[in-house]
């Protein structure tokens, strides 16, 4: 087999070239003005990009059964399979059945000051825009992001994880297979396919990833005055109330914790914050609901994920390692490095300043706390915070005190499905926001449109000035009828 | 610089310690906040005006115009809508999720700085910290160094009207803003250039600050003289407003250059004259009613700008320069070459380039070969040509038969795109560029389905993919038995 030639700088120079060329020309922009005038989407002749969005429904599907029989390094659960694939294709429905919403221009109010006059905001795309996406939900965090950045008109260039070899090269087939390849390409590849695409210019980059990563995603952008949207993620805390459903609070967050891809989510439940009395409760019953899930040996159960790699292996494994962590171990702790398995592990009261309650580390760890509230805001923003409990004050508290990207109380997680909900960052976990319009607004300018009328001018705008002038300025700033009046007639 | 270090870290001490207490948060701090905004405002007009003259020669009748009056009516229409602005926008979830709820609500970031520009030393400050405090954050104010009155009394009297603990202002210039940079900030608001904002938004990634950036670019003014001949006399005096009216063609809205056809070009240059004169007299430099330029580099600027020999051979009026007395006398250009540096760098300044096409369709062309500029005016009223400029360039704004009037409509956004800048304000967009919209989403604890957890087995998978497709009636068949 042939050495994969390295793309380069220069590659990466072409390749905008190229889609910036498509996007000129109209090929995402034409089809949207025929969308905006066909009453139903997907008339007789659909348009190109709505086969394009239609493509990606068959994409999905197929994929589901692609991902069953290779061999991918990342092996997820068959639940969070079926849920990636529902939820692409919600998106694409969504995009196609609302589009022509989205795309309509917003009126806007104007004042007395501007009278006459009309004004409307209208989105366009932005141009050509760059996808970083993550490994830990290759599809998911690429293609919705895709249906995004089209649904918008732009040129699309999806940068899929090196982490998970087996999706990115399926993305790449799949996409070139399907779409428009003079708009949507993929370019695979690591670091220096990534700096390389980083040193072009894109109307914007979305990256989904580690803070880490988005300071040198937004400092690169930066170069080149770049917007962008990052999804980054943080520790995300549980606070279980005493005053709450035990086991449907722990049966949630076991599903949204080691159910999700176990525990390698940007909103799992990072670690659990409840009092000293209730936490040995909390245990219990988690110990329970784990093995009604997975099993007495829950490294041999099948709806388990393994981890990504072993480079996170180690760096979980050396988490727990950790003197004072390793002998906080209530519940699990054993790993299987061969097989990149670790079993959902309890630790309790886990020093404050360990490495594990630092790092964003995956693990769960219900520690003592009565301020748990500050003891969150003592950290960096979190993507997501959870809380459970019945108590009205203590929700309406924690909502309104508590920062973060999303607040869920009662649950886990499942504001990720809600398209209503705008799902973004805050601080250290990201800036930007997306998910059903919230995707096409990231992806859209706002351009401000003013139409005014060539009759009647106001000598006031121009000079030379005059007290006169001053006193109808002044009344016109108030939008005041009354004192506009007086000050043209030449009495205030 | 060690004592201002020093400075600085107590400044933002005592701004986060003021935010954690949770006062910022009260509307009706917000709102006295910003009513103390007022009536400083109002309190100093001639303190303001003065500043204004003494710093960039602005006539009390533009600076009312352009800085307090914009201010004032900002204020007012923050403290009416306060309410309406901070009310929770409640989201409709789909029907799987009864009985759960959703809203969104806008929560300050925190801790924010502003870094404001000489050009509008008032506004520019004044208008993005009544969006700041609006949305309840504590904020540092960096005014311009160019503008020393306006930023003096900004340091001065904002300290005597408002929370000092919650509200603070920083004079100085490039050095004060460098340490500033190396801070923390929740957000950054940067008035001012491409160059710097590509500094400040490089800064900003370390800390992952968001930031928004109003910046510039070249705004072209198309002029379809076939349409809107009947009205040329209006169009001519609202360009030659929005080049020499409003700080001497020094805003990021200005006029740049014009676009015409070569038939028209020069009965409007025979329009644009005495449309000078009538503003200016005989003498623009002593009429009080053109501004300065703001430091003599930027007058070395704009004759640098003049020098290139091509475009001196272009000067159709005006063209001289005096140094000392910060003048540079309304100029216009006829058919500089498009490759002269004066057509490829914002001017920001009194000189009009008039470039002209053999038809007015060209102008687009010529548009898309700039970065985005912040505004594109366009006097026409062809309608193809509106849907053709509305769809085939990008700016921030657009705005058909006027300019820089878009300023004043604040149910619109204003901002730029590309090279003009990164995020918006005005009005409600003020409120939201400085808060964070988070998501709430309440489940509820009594209703718990089965088919959520595992072990997983045929029904729940059935279920599952039941559920996400919406498909309700056969979800409720395969609960009854009867479907598989």
């Amino acid at each position: 087999m042939a050495a994969k030639k390295m793309f380069g700088a220069a590659d990466a120079s072409i390749l905008v070239t190229g889609l910036s060329r498509s996007f000129d020309d109209g090929v995402t922009r034409v089809t949207l003005k025929r969308i905006s005038q066909t009453s139903i989407i997907g008339l007789t002749y659909p348009p190109t990009w709505s086969v394009s969005l239609l493509s990606m429904t068959i994409v999905a599907t197929s994929m589901m059964l692609c991902v069953d029989t290779c061999t991918t390094q990342l092996q997820c659960n068959f639940f969070d399979k079926l849920r990636v694939v529902s939820l692409l294709r919600n998106s694409i429905k969504l995009a196609l059945k609302q589009l022509k919403n989205w795309m309509a221009p917003e009126k806007a109010k104007t004042s007395l000051t501007t009278f006459p006059a009309s004004a409307e905001i209208v989105s366009e795309p932005l141009g050509v825009v760059l996808v970083i996406s993550a490994w830990n939900y290759p599809f998911l965090l690429s293609i919705d992001h895709v249906i995004g950045a089209i649904s918008a008109g732009n040129a699309v260039v999806l940068k899929p994880s090196e982490l998970a070899p087996a999706s990115s090269a399926l993305l790449a087939k799949l996409l070139e297979q399907y779409l428009d390849s003079s708009v949507v390409r993929v370019v695979e590849g690591a670091v220096t396919e990534t700096t390389a695409l980083l040193e072009q210019k894109w109307d914007k980059i979305f990256y989904t990833g580690s803070s880490k990563i988005g300071r040198v995603i937004m400092a690169a952008a930066a170069k080149r005055l770049t917007p962008v949207v990052l999804e980054l993620g943080g520790k995300s805390p549980v606070v279980v109330d005493s005053d709450t459903d035990l086991k449907v609070t722990v049966r949630r967050i076991i599903a949204g914790k080691w159910g999700c891809n176990n525990g390698q989510a940007c909103i799992s439940p990072d670690y659990i914050l409840t009092t000293k009395e209730y936490a040995p409760k909390v245990i219990d019953a988690m110990k329970k609901e784990l093995e009604t899930f997975y099993g007495k040996n829950p490294m041999e159960s099948k709806d388990m994920s393994r981890i990504v790699n072993s480079t996170h292996f180690d760096r979980l494994s050396k988490l727990l390692d950790e003197k004072e962590v390793s002998d906080k171990i209530v519940y699990g702790g054993e790993k299987d490095r061969e097989n990149l398995k670790i079993a959902p592990t309890i630790l309790l009261d886990v020093p404050l300043d360990s490495l594990i309650m630092s790092e964003e580390n995956i693990w769960p760890s219900p520690s003592n706390s009565h301020e748990s509230f500050d003891m969150i805001r003592s950290r960096p923003k979190p993507l997501a915070a959870y809380l459970f409990t019945h108590n009205k004050k203590l929700k309406e508290r924690f909502a309104t005190t508590v920062s973060a990207g999303g607040i869920v109380v009662n649950d886990i997680a499942v504001h990720l499905a809600l398209h209503t909900l705008p799902f973004g960052g805050v601080g250290e976990s990201g800036m930007g926001a997306y998910h059903g319009k919230f995707s096409f607004d990231a992806f859209s300018h706002k351009k401000a449109v003013l139409y005014r009328s060539l009759f009647g001018d106001s000598a006031v705008r121009y000079p030379p000035y005059s007290r006169g002038k001053l006193r109808l300025l002044k009344a016109l700033v108030d939008s005041n009828i009354f004192d506009i009046f007086k000050a043209l007639l030449g009495l205030s | 610089m060690e004592g201002m270090k020093e400075t600085v870290e107590e400044s933002l001490r005592e701004m986060r310690e003021t935010f954690a207490s949770g006062r910022t948060r009260s509307l009706k701090w917000r709102k006295a906040q910003i009513g103390a905004i007022y009536e400083m405002v109002k309190d100093n007009e001639d303190k303001i005006c003065s500043a204004l003259f003494q710093d960039l020669g602005k006539h009390s009748t533009e600076a009312f115009r352009d800085e307090l009056g914009v201010v004032l009516r900002s204020a007012t229409v923050a403290i009416n809508s306060l309410d309406k602005w901070a009310v929770p926008k409640h989201s409709n979830l789909p029907l799987l999720f009864y009985p759960a709820k959703g809203k969104v609500i806008s929560e300050p970031y925190g801790t924010v700085l502003v870094l404001s520009s000489w050009n509008f030393p008032i506004s520019l400050s004044l208008d993005p910290l009544i969006g700041a405090i609006a949305a309840g954050n504590t904020v540092l104010l960096k005014s311009s160094e160019l503008s020393p009155n306006a930023s003096a009394f900004l340091a001065k009297t904002i300290p005597a009207y408002l929370d000092t603990k919650a509200i603070k202002v920083i004079e100085g210039g490039p050095d004060v803003a460098t340490i500033l940079l190396q801070h923390q900030w929740d957000k950054i608001f940067f008035t001012g250039s491409p160059k710097i904002g590509r500094i400040i938004m490089a800064a900003a990634a370390q800390h992952l600050t968001p930031v928004t950036l109003e910046l510039g670019g070249k705004c072209p003014t198309i002029v379809d003289h076939h349409t809107i001949s009947k009205n040329i006399k209006s169009v001519v005096k609202r360009i030659a407003g929005g080049k020499w009216g409003s700080c001497s063609g020094q805003a990021c809205i200005s006029v740049d250059y014009v676009l015409i056809e070569k038939s028209y070009a020069s009965s409007l240059i025979d329009m644009l004259k005495p449309t000078i004169k009538s503003f200016f007299g005989e003498n623009p430099k002593e009429s009080g009613c053109l501004s300065r330029i703001a430091t003599k580099q930027h007058v070395q600027r704009l004759s640098r700008l003049l020098n290139d020999p091509r475009v001196q051979a272009s000067i159709v009026y005006g063209g001289s320069i005096d140094e000392e007395k910060l003048y540079v006398e309304p100029t216009i250009l006829l058919d500089p070459p498009l490759d002269s540096e004066i057509m490829n760098e914002e001017i920001f300044g009194p000189i009009l380039p008039i470039i002209t096409v053999r038809d007015i369709q060209e102008s687009i062309g010529i548009i898309k070969t700039k970065p985005k500029p912040l505004a594109i005016y366009a006097f026409t009223n062809d309608e193809n040509l509106k849907t053709r400029i509305l769809s085939e360039t990008s700016s921030g704004s657009v705005t058909f038969n006027d300019v820089m009037i878009q300023y004043m409509c604040d149910a619109l956004p204003f901002g730029g795109v590309g090279e003009s800048g990164i995020g918006r304000y005005h009005g409600k967009y003020s409120f939201d560029c400085f808060s964070h919209e988070k998501a709430i989403m309440e489940g509820s604890l009594g209703m718990d389905l089965d088919a959520r957890y595992p072990p997983w087995n045929n029904f729940k998978l059935t279920f599952i993919r039941l559920a996400f497709r919406e498909a309700y009636f056969k979800l409720i068949l395969l609960m009854l038995g009867l479907k598989r």
